[in-house]
């Protein structure tokens, strides 16, 4: 049982090995080294998530020679290993989903560095909800946004290039902001350790020292990592990168680097700065308002989009709206609802990515909606996958939205009418913007039609139409067993402060 | 508050610095000039770490003459960091650096505008 306590520890260094073996393997060698990689993490995972839970008790775990105040070390509770799992599904669900056009579409002799980036990726991933120090988590953050921008130029064209270095630009300063924050916390504070920061920056706010500084690095940090994921204003390198690069990019991408940065904004608010802290600084009111922006007009720029790709890549825009929006109600049920949109999202965006692509095959590559006239006939799998992600984005009951929309209203009605009555009737605005580009997509690809591209049968590509099952299978236990993951997320959160 | 900016005059001209690249990396619209503007940012960034770690009449903590004492050195945390930041801060530059240089040769033109216009048309 004890041995389970340094699996976290494994997952990550196993990671980071496996994508500098990786360089040196050739694309097929690789590509069986990344799946073996990315299952282990998994199954390593859910042993520390089945530790954490029994036990119901987080860990520390240090990370070198010395210990707390100057070493560097991990902490894991039941909401870490949740993460850590899910992300290992998730990922490895989308690598098995767009590995065909990983052969169309990237250089063979680029295939291993494909699975070099992913691995990195993936290790960076893990160290963001693991780690238990800021400046790591810092390090953590550039080497995601690298290995993001790596995933979007693979498939190189002009329009890839162009949104690589969009979203790089973007990136660079969000992390120039998040790491001026963290220097101005770290002068303050002395710390390093999240932990060690919380104990001073208590003390701080006690004796009113040092307010301004305070919140000056609350906003500097909150506003990077806000930008880093994409919260509404600033989110033009989103449409673009998620529209040209590969489809597993553009799952990955959608899914998990942008939660990565929400999952330490999330630790930054509870375990760095403290809850009530971060609440009296006002911050939680403007991202509360940029929330609820990005919900309108994420979807109105989805609903004037002619190309599936952008048009699910904009809905991305509209759903981290929502988390924001969770955040900015400021109490712990907007914050658990959050967090479960943060799974029922990436659950459901990779899942529309990989079942758009499968739609846009069977329609000679197009993604253009004239084209995807009755796609849902000739690839009978894509089109059933594409309504259960679009029947789940606009919150139909037995899927995740649904869930994690009934918790946003449930969380709304305990606050103030101030925040109640705004979030309640864009939440509803948004549904029913939701409700028309999604829908108005699924008329159309199951809108009978004479067609000269060629029907696929399931048959031709068994490995997708298994992963277009497990999709919707996720999805469903999302929607229809939501009990215990909330009462897991609430257990979690309580541990993680 | 002139005195204050006076006698930290170290922080106030990196906060200065910031300010400017900050400015530069997201205003202009010549590629080279934004990554221009990213070197500067950070290297503002590491110079308050730096003003922020230096304590007057202190060593660097690096033991000359056997000297052990702790109140002879300065933290080395924060030039630690200052060190890891370049490092990452070099990488990044590397990296746009590169992208720059495919988008010219694919498009013979800096200028961020320019080349959005030309894949527009590209499109249609």
């Amino acid at each position: 049982m004890e041995i389970l306590r340094n699996f976290p520890c494994f997952s990550l260094i196993l990671s980071m090995c496996a994508s500098i073996i990786s360089s040196a393997l050739n694309g097929k060698w690789a590509r069986r080294l990344n799946i073996f990689v990315i299952s282990a993490i998994g199954v390593m995972s859910a042993c520390t998530l089945y530790f954490t839970f029994v036990t119901n008790q987080c860990y520390i775990y240090k990370m070198g020679r010395f210990s707390a105040p100057w070493g560097n070390e991990i902490r894991f509770g039941n909401l870490e290993a949740v993460m850590a799992l899910f992300f290992s599904v998730i990922m490895l669900l989308s690598i098995l989903g767009g590995r065909k056009h990983l052969f169309v579409e990237v250089d063979p002799f680029k295939e291993n560095l494909y699975y070099v980036l992913i691995n990195l990726l993936m290790s960076s991933l893990l160290a963001l909800i693991y780690t238990n120090d800021l400046f790591t988590a810092y390090v953590f953050v550039e080497i995601n946004t690298i290995s993001a921008c790596g995933l979007i130029m693979i498939r190189e064209n002009g329009h890839t290039l162009e949104a690589a270095t969009r979203y790089m630009l973007m990136s660079l300063i969000g992390s120039g902001l998040l790491l001026f924050g963290l220097c101005i916390l770290y002068d303050i504070t002395g710390h390093l350790l999240m932990s060690n920061i919380k104990e001073q920056v208590l003390l701080l706010a006690q004796t009113g020292q040092y307010h301004i500084p305070l919140v000056v690095a609350i906003i500097f940090m909150g506003v990077g990592l806000a930008i880093k994921s994409a919260l509404f204003p600033f989110h033009s390198w989103l449409p673009d990168s998620y529209g040209y690069s590969t489809a597993s990019s553009a799952a990955i991408l959608s899914s998990l680097v942008s939660k990565g940065y929400i999952f330490l904004l999330i630790k930054i608010f509870y375990r760095v700065i403290g809850f009530e802290i971060i609440a009296e600084s006002r911050l939680f009111n403007v991202l509360f308002v940029f929330g609820l922006c990005g919900m309108i007009f994420g979807s109105l720029s989805a609903i004037r989009e002619n190309d599936i790709r952008r048009m699910i890549a904009f809905s991305s825009v509209a759903q981290i709206g929502y988390i924001y929006m969770g955040f900015g109600l400021g109490t712990k049920a907007g914050m658990i609802a959050s967090i479960f949109h943060i799974f029922s999202h990436a659950a459901t965006k990779s899942m529309l990515f990989i079942a758009a692509v499968g739609l846009t095959d069977a329609s000679g590559k197009s993604k253009k909606f004239i084209d995807l006239t009755g796609a849902g006939y000739r690839n009978v799998i894509a089109g059933a996958t594409f309504t259960v992600g679009s029947l789940s984005m606009v919150g139909v009951p037995l899927f995740s939205g649904f869930i994690s929309k009934i918790l946003f209203a449930q969380a709304s009605v305990s606050v103030g009418v101030n925040k109640m009555l705004p979030t309640l009737i864009v939440l509803a605005i948004s549904t029913i913007l939701n409700a028309i580009y999604f829908m108005k997509t699924v008329v159309r690809i199951y809108t009978p039609v004479k067609s000269d591209y060629p029907t696929i049968p399931w048959k031709q590509d068994v490995s997708y139409a298994v992963v277009c099952i497990c999709f919707i299978i996720c999805n469903v236990v999302l929607g229809m067993c939501s009990e215990p993951i909330v009462d897991l997320i609430r257990s979690g959160l309580a541990m993680f402060a | 508050m002139l005195d204050g900016l006076i006698a930290n005059y170290g922080e106030a001209v990196a906060v200065l610095l910031f300010v400017i690249g900050f400015a530069n990396l997201l205003l202009q619209k010549n590629l080279i000039k934004k990554i221009i503007g990213l070197n500067f940012m950070d290297t503002g960034t590491y110079l308050f770490l730096a003003e922020k770690g230096y304590i007057v009449g202190r060593m660097a903590p690096i033991v000359v003459d056997g000297v052990q004492d702790v109140n002879k050195y300065i933290n080395p945390i924060p030039s630690g960091l200052v060190l890891t930041g370049i490092v990452v801060s070099v990488s990044v530059t590397a990296l746009m650096l590169s992208l720059t240089i495919r988008l010219y040769q694919r498009y013979h033109t800096l200028n961020m505008d320019e080349i959005s216009t030309i894949l527009k048309k590209e499109e249609i």
